[in-house]
Order: C-alpha cells, then structure tokens, then sequence
C-alpha cells in the first residue's frame, strides 16, 4: 500500500465540488495529515467539468502524481475525464440512482461503489447535502475516522445554525454507515493520524497574507483569473489594519492607484493575469522613473490573449523582465512553493521601498488554487523583517535639500537610491515624472542629466546584486553529471521526481530559482555538469533562454542613451576603444 | 502656517513654456489661488497632472505633485488621496487627457466621489500633438487629421458627469480670473469629487473657441436665477447645448465623500518594524 493516498471529487462546475473537497482536505490536516490539494476546472461557474483533488500522507506533500485511489464521481464525465489516473483496486463511489449515472459502467479492474447520496441526504434532511453523503462513504472506504470529519462540518456550516451542522454530521454518517453494511469494499487503507496541528492554505492566500506581514496598507486590483482571490482575501483583512483594498475600474486604474497610494508614503501593491499585466505594461516606466516602490504581482495564466484562463502557464518571464518600452530597471521574484509565496512577497515590498523601483512578484496559477499543509510556525511572523530604505522626515530633511532649499528626491547617490519623503513632510514638496528629470525632478532633456539618472536608476539594480543575497535553493545529487534547473512553482513535482529517478539509477542536481532578475550567476554549476535541463511551463524556455545567455561567450558592448543617434567617427572611435579590453563575465 | 501662504508659494521656479496667451497661464493661477485661498500649502498639496500642454502645470507649480501617464491622472489622485486622506489632492488635465484616453477613468471617479478636485483644462483641441481633434471639439473643427471636421458631435462632460452622479460639476473661463478661481475654490472645498470644466483656449492651434468666442457667449450662471443645488436645474442648464455656461451648475450638498464612507481618515504611510502583533491570528485562520 503506498503512503500516499489520492482522493478526488468531480462533477459539474457549481456541484459545489469546492466546498466539499475543502472540507475534506481540513478533516485530513485536523487529523495531523499532510495534504497538498489541485483542481481542475473550467471558467464557467455553471456548466462544464471541474474536480477537486487531495493528495494526503503523514508526510509532507507538495506535488501531484497521475494516480487517482479514490473517486467520488457526481458526474459520468468526471470518470472519463480521470480514466488515465485510475488504475486497477481504485474506487470510485457514485449514485446510480441519478438518472445521468443509472448507465455508468466501472471497469472491471476497479471498484464501483453504488450509494444513493440523494436519497441518504433526504433521509438527514435535505438533498443538498449529497455531497457529504459521499464524504461521509469515503471516510469508510479509506478507513479514516469519521469523527475528524465533525470539526470541518462545524467550521463550514457554523453560521448556518447547529441544525444544520448536525444535520451535515448525520448526513456524513448515513454514507458510512450504507458503505460499511451494504457495500463490499474491503479495502486496507490505513489513514494513520498525528497530533500535529497543521493550517492549510494556497498561494494567494500565503501572498496575501505575506504581504499584510509586510505592512501592505494599500491593494487595487481588477477582478481576473487567478489573481482575484489575492484581493478577496485582503478584502476586509486590510481595513482592519487600517489599510484599503479598492476594485479599479480596469488594470490601468489598479495600478496607477497603486502608484499614488505608494507616492503618498503607502505599502502597496497589485496584482493581475493574463490580459491584465499587459494593460499595465503602460505604467511599469513611470513606477520605474519616479522612482516609486511598487509591488506588481502577475499571478501567470495560459496565454496568449485569453489562452486557456483556468490553466497552467509560466509564460510571462519575458513579459515581467522586459515589459514596457525603453529600459525599466526592475526585480523579478518568482516564488517556488506555497510558503515561499509568503516570504518571497515581504522581500518584494523591502526590495521595493529600499531600492524605489518596482518589483516583480510573479507566481502561477498551479501555485495560487494549489492547498498545502504546514505546521503554522512556517510562516513565524517574528522572523518578519520590514526595511523602508531611506526615508526622510522634518528633521533629515534638510540633509537633502539643495542651496535653494529644495528637497532632491532623485539625487544621484552612488550607490543609486535617493532619499524620500512623504507627502506632507514639512519642506519636502517635490515633482516627478515619467519624462527624464533632473535630481529636483523637473523635466529636461540634457544629455549629461539624461545619462546620469538613467545610470543611477540602474546603478540601484547594481547595488542590490552586490547586497542582497540573490541565492537559490538545492536538492538532490550534489555530484551529479545530470544538472537540473527550474524557476517557480516546479519545485516541489521536481523535488518527488528526483526520488523516483534515483530508482530508477540516475542521480540528479536539482537547483531550484526564485530569483530572476538579478538572479544567481550559476556559471559554475552549469560548467560542472555533463547535461543541462531546464523546466519550465511554456512552448520557448524563456528560463532556459537566459541561463543560455548568461553562459555565452561574453561580446563587448557599445551603449548609446543620451536622445541622440550614434555619429559614424565616435562610432569608429568607441570600437576603437573597446579593441583590446578584456570582456567582462558577469551573470546578471 | 497657512495664513502666511500666497498664491506665489505654489509657483515652482520653471518659466512655464506655454506659448503667449495660452488659457492655461490663468488656469495655473486661479489653481493656486483657490489653493491658497481654502489654507493649503505645497507640503500638503499633492498634484496629480495628466500629459499634454495642459500637464506641464505639475512642472510650474510647486507642491508634492506627480506627472503621469497620459490619461491615467485620476486613479493616481484616487490612490494618493485614500492613503493619505489629509493631503489635497488636484488633479488636472486636457480635454484629451480627461475625456478620450481617461474617459473611463473620468466616470469611474466622479462615479466614487472621493474628496479631490479635478480641473480639466479644455482648449477642444490636442495642443502637445500639435493640433488634431479632441473629444470636445466642434463636429466640423477642420484640424489635421480631420479636414472636414471629425463628424461626430463633441463629448457634454458636464452630461456625463451628471449622468455618472457627480456631486460638484462646475464650468469657468480662464480669462475670468476672478470667478475661475472662485469656482475652483467652491470645488476644493465641496465635500466629495469636485469636478471643474475650464475653457482655456488654444490661441495656436484652435481658431474658434477663442477668447473672442468664449467672451462674447459665456453666461454667468450667478447673474441668473439658477440654483446649483436644483438637480432640474442643473440638468436643463447641461443639456442647454446653444449655451456656454459658467459656474457651479450642480452641487449635492448631502454628499458624503468616498473616503469617508470608508471611514478612511488616518495616513497610511506609517507601519510597525515587523509583523503586526496579533499576525499570527491570521495564520491560525487556516488551521
Ligand atoms: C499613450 C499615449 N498616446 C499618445 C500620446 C501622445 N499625446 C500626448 S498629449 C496628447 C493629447 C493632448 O491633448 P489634451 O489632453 O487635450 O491636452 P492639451 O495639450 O490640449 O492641453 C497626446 C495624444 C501619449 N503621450 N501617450
Ligand atoms: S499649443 Fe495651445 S494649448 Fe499648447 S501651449 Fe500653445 S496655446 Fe497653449
Ligand atoms: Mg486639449
């Protein structure tokens, strides 16, 4: 028997599948199981095939596997639909009394177990409650016990009244009880429990949780798939401290809303999919040039255009190192699991505030509807560190004012961060544009100013690369001929693959990176290994693409970005220069 | 502090580039005046300026300000605004800015009613691009990129507006300097989204809503029996469309501003050096 158990419930969309899987999955982790939870689904809220997977073991599970145990099928179409995932003992419980299920026929191999779910909860009270006729058959199949479902009923159905929680109970052991007389299922899962106390939770809910931690005071954002649930998790929370969330009108809205709060001085971010990062692909130069800290999350989705909305996609690693016109220094942050997307979001809101630019925080759709397990001291909010780089008050003001008394907010500092005041700080009172400026922020085009401030904005990219620590994390094989590498929320299918190909004899190097831009310079590594793989979610490698480009032979380069085009004699002159100097090898 | 702040105090030391006789120099300074006027200081002033001739204003005026993307002024003022309630925040732009690219923006935030203002400085004309039409320019304004006119009948900002539920709609001329900044003044002061319409002519590239033209039209809405806090007045006066009016057209006086709905008064700006204490309530949530 293996350690694992895969449990699953499918229907239509609006079966309330959700819900029930939910209330499944917090009974595993009441009970001291891991779980690690996936869903399939379909944009519509009414209509079309959606399912709700838990993959449960005393230990720590961050990934799924193509093998389904135990199916709770409200569906025909949700048996064809997990046919390849089935295999010989599993069992799939369904109601052939449904007049949509009275033909469904159960392999032979596998284990039909036929419980009238509509007519056991009309017995406790209600149809409605059909879905935990099922739970309640499951707990019996798996040999879990049925009292660790109670505390999940009464978490989800509380605030309808004990009625009806008691009602949900005797439901769920209605579906036992016709399982364990009338049925034969002898199977011998053993569903052990511990004393550990787990939370369960997904990706946005880490990231929005992450970034109150942070001290976030300000979210705008646009309803989209899968981003929304990030705004409707901070809805509410934030107010209560003493921070808003504001549903914009469109994503250009969002983010420049999200702009003015961060000028006034506010932690803030947003977050988007889809088609909605490139709505604010306008913007991301501003939030670059005025020199504004801003947390821009792009929770991936299969693109292009509307692609496939509820899918599976790392495609935008491009579109978050590139996106906008001109040069737009940034940070690109790519969370790798579900804890991560907590940590990864307060290093976002101190990379913003130190170095004034915007960061990237980019995570998946796997990583945002996935639930996982862990005890809660993983996200131990006295580790939480907030640094706001430099901020001045009444006090330092003076420190950074010019001869006239005029407050510099993009005073070209070596090592490339300015100073910065809220509005509303006594002798402070300053412009800033999205056109080029000087150090007092008023528009110019002087050449000399010009490469001056787009050098420093640079330089503060530079002077993170030196500071921060821009590490990655390692599994596997140290030695190993085979090395290899991924970004995002692969981490944790990459970390179970590694055990299974060690059976198989082929040790593994496994380097896991959140950071894309700078990120580490893993010139070394990718020397020392016979075989280089890159995995990544999309057609091109995007990833791939730049290890590629960090490893090549170094060119020289010529630069130019003063508004004026290169002159045929300085050209001569600059590649006469450059004849000769050693090219330097530095990964971004 | 107030008392000793002038109207000059909000002048930045750029010389305003505009060319000679531009409306925009009497917008800029019936803005500070009415600025300075209601005891507002360019410490806790925020302006929020939009892209076109009409958004250089954040370069010539000296306040804590922000010149954007063209046509995104408005979210910026909106975010500004929530998270520091205490600052003033103005907004100002063109007519472009404000009813063609922001047009969405425009409705949505009369639409919210938050306690700004936002002066739109309306030459019916695009002045930066050099002279093509704009959302309000007259169906057969002959401009480069429409040489029989643009046949379509100009946006009624002061009819969206209304129909959006906007709580201060107002109209004044910049070469009424005294009544502009009046004006703008009432909208600075109105409890909610105080919407100004300014007719600040394009003496470049617009040849028919002139200064002339704006003269010898305007009625003064304070000379006549209007009553701005009558919303059939106000209706009938913005769907007068043979008049140019000036004035407060409409005023809910009842308005109760977004920001204060939301209860949001305190600014947001300050955060503890780590987590917020009960933080780990919010893990505990998901047990
Ligand atoms: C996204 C984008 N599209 C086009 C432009 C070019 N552009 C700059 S100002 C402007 C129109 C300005 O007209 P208006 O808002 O009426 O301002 P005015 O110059 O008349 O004061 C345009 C189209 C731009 N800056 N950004
Ligand atoms: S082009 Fe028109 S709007 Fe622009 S500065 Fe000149 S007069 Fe003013
Ligand atoms: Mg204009």
């Amino acid at each position: 028997m293996p350690a694992d158990l895969n449990w699953a419930i499918g229907g239509e969309a609006g079966d309330g599948i959700d819900s029930t899987g939910k209330i499944f999955a917090q009974a595993l982790s009441r009970a001291g199981r891991h779980v690690f939870t996936s869903k399939d689904f379909a944009s519509r809220i009414r209509g079309g095939y959606t399912a709700y997977k838990i993959r449960t073991s005393v230990d720590q599970v961050e990934s799924v596997v193509d093998r389904l145990d135990i199916l709770i099928a409200l569906t025909e179409r949700t048996i064809d639909e997990n046919m390849n995932e089935l295999h010989e003992g599993s069992v799939i419980i369904y109601d052939g009394e449904r007049t949509t299920m009275q033909d469904v026929e159960i392999p032979d191999e596998m284990i039909g177990l036929d419980v009238p779910l509509k007519s056991l909860a009309e017995d406790a009270g209600g149809a409605i409650m059909r879905n935990i006729v099922a739970l309640g058959a499951a707990c019996e199949v798996t040999n879990f016990p049925i009292e660790n479902l109670d505390e999940s009923l009464e978490k989800r159905f509380k605030d309808k009244g004990q009625a009806i929680v008691e009602n949900n109970k005797k439901a769920a052991r209605l579906g036992q009880e016709y399982v364990a007389e009338e049925c034969d299922a002898d199977t011998d899962y053993d569903m052990e429990t511990t004393d550990n106390d787990y939370v369960l939770l997904n990706g946005n809910e880490a990231l929005g949780m992450g970034a109150i931690a942070a001290g976030c005071r300000f979210y705008s954002g646009y309803p989209i798939t899968p981003a929304t649930s990030i705004m409707e998790y901070l809805t509410g929370r934030l107010d209560s401290y003493g921070g808003k969330v504001v549903q914009a009108e469109d994503e250009l809205a969002a983010i420049n809303m999200a702009l003015g709060a961060a000028r006034a001085g506010a932690r803030a971010m947003t977050a988007t999919s889809g088609a909605g990062i490139d709505l604010m692909t306008e913007t991301f130069g501003l939030v670059a040039t005025s020199e504004t800290p801003l947390v821009i999350t792009d929770v991936q989705r299969s693109g292009p255009s509307t692609g496939m909305p509820t899918k599976q996609e790392q495609g935008d690693l491009n579109m978050a190192l590139y996106g906008g016109h001109g040069e737009v220094p940034r940070f690109v942050v790519a969370p790798t699991n579900i804890s991560e997307c907590f940590w990864k979001t307060i290093e976002a809101f101190n990379l913003a505030e130190k170095y004034q630019t915007p960061v990237f925080l980019v995570s998946d759709l796997a990583m945002s509807v996935s639930e996982q397990t862990f005890p809660p001291e993983t996200f131990d909010m006295d580790e939480v560190e907030i640094d706001r780089g430099k901020v001045v008050d009444e006090d330092s003001i003076s420190d950074w004012q010019n001869e006239q008394g005029q407050f510099q907010p993009h005073f070209p500092n070596a090592d490339g961060v300015s100073p910065r005041a809220f509005p509303g700080t006594e002798g402070g009172a300053h412009m800033t544009t999205g056109l080029e400026h000087d150090e007092l922020g008023r528009r110019t085009e002087d050449t000399d100013i010009r490469i001056e401030q787009v050098d420093k904005r640079q330089q503060k990219v530079d002077t993170a690369r030196e500071e921060e620590e821009w590490d990655y994390r390692e599994y596997g094989e140290p030695d190993a001929d085979t090395l290899v590498i991924s970004w995002g929320s692969n981490e944790g299918a990459m970390r179970e693959a590694l055990g299974f190909l060690e059976e198989e004899g082929t040790d593994v190097r496994f380097i896991s990176v959140p950071y894309i831009h700078p990120r580490p310079d893993l010139s070394d590594e990718i020397d020392a290994a016979d075989e280089v793989i890159v995995v990544e979610c999309n057609s091109t490698g995007q990833f791939a693409d730049l290890l590629e480009h960090d490893t090549l032979t170094r060119v020289k380069r010529v630069n130019k970005y003063n508004g004026v085009r290169f002159k045929a004699d300085e050209l001569a002159e600059e590649i006469e220069a450059k004849l000769g100097e050693p090219t330097e090898v530095e990964a971004e | 502090m107030s008392s000793e702040i002038r109207f000059t105090d909000f002048k930045s030391d750029k010389q305003p580039t505009w060319c000679p006789g531009c409306g925009d120099f009497g917008t800029m300074n019936g803005m500070m005046k009415a600025l300075a006027n209601t005891g507002n200081d360019p410490d806790n002033t925020f302006v929020v300026a939009g892209i076109g001739c009409s958004g250089k204003i954040g370069t010539y005026m000296h306040s804590y300000a922000l010149h954007g993307v063209h046509g995104r002024a408005l979210p910026v003022g909106i975010g500004t605004k929530l998270s520091n309630p205490e600052l003033e925040v103005m907004v100002a732009g063109g007519d472009g800015d404000g009813y063609s690219i922001g047009a969405g923006h425009f409705i949505h935030a009369v639409r919210r009613n938050v306690d700004m203002t936002y002066v739109v400085m309306d030459n019916r004309i695009y002045g930066l691009t050099k002279g093509q039409a704009s959302p309000t320019s007259r169906e057969d304004f002959e401009t480069s990129t429409s040489p029989d006119g643009p046949k379509q009948p100009p946006v009624n900002p002061l009819a969206l507006a209304l129909a959006a539920g906007g709580t201060f709609i107002a109209q004044s001329f910049s070469s009424d300097s005294q009544r502009h900044t009046e004006i703008v003044k009432k909208a600075i002061e109105h409890d909610g989204f105080g919407f100004v319409n300014v007719y600040s002519p394009c003496v470049t590239f617009n040849d028919v809503d002139t200064y002339d033209y704006f003269r010898d039209t305007i009625v003064d809405l304070s000379e006549t029996d209007h009553d701005p806090t009558d919303y059939d007045d106000a209706k009938s006066a913005i769907l007068d469309a043979d008049k140019e009016y000036q004035g407060v057209i409409y005023q809910d006086e009842g308005s109760v501003p977004f920001d204060e709905r939301e209860g949001l008064s305190e600014p947001m700006h300050d955060i503890p050096d780590g987590a917020p204490d009960d933080a780990m309530d919010l893990v505990r949530e998901f047990y």
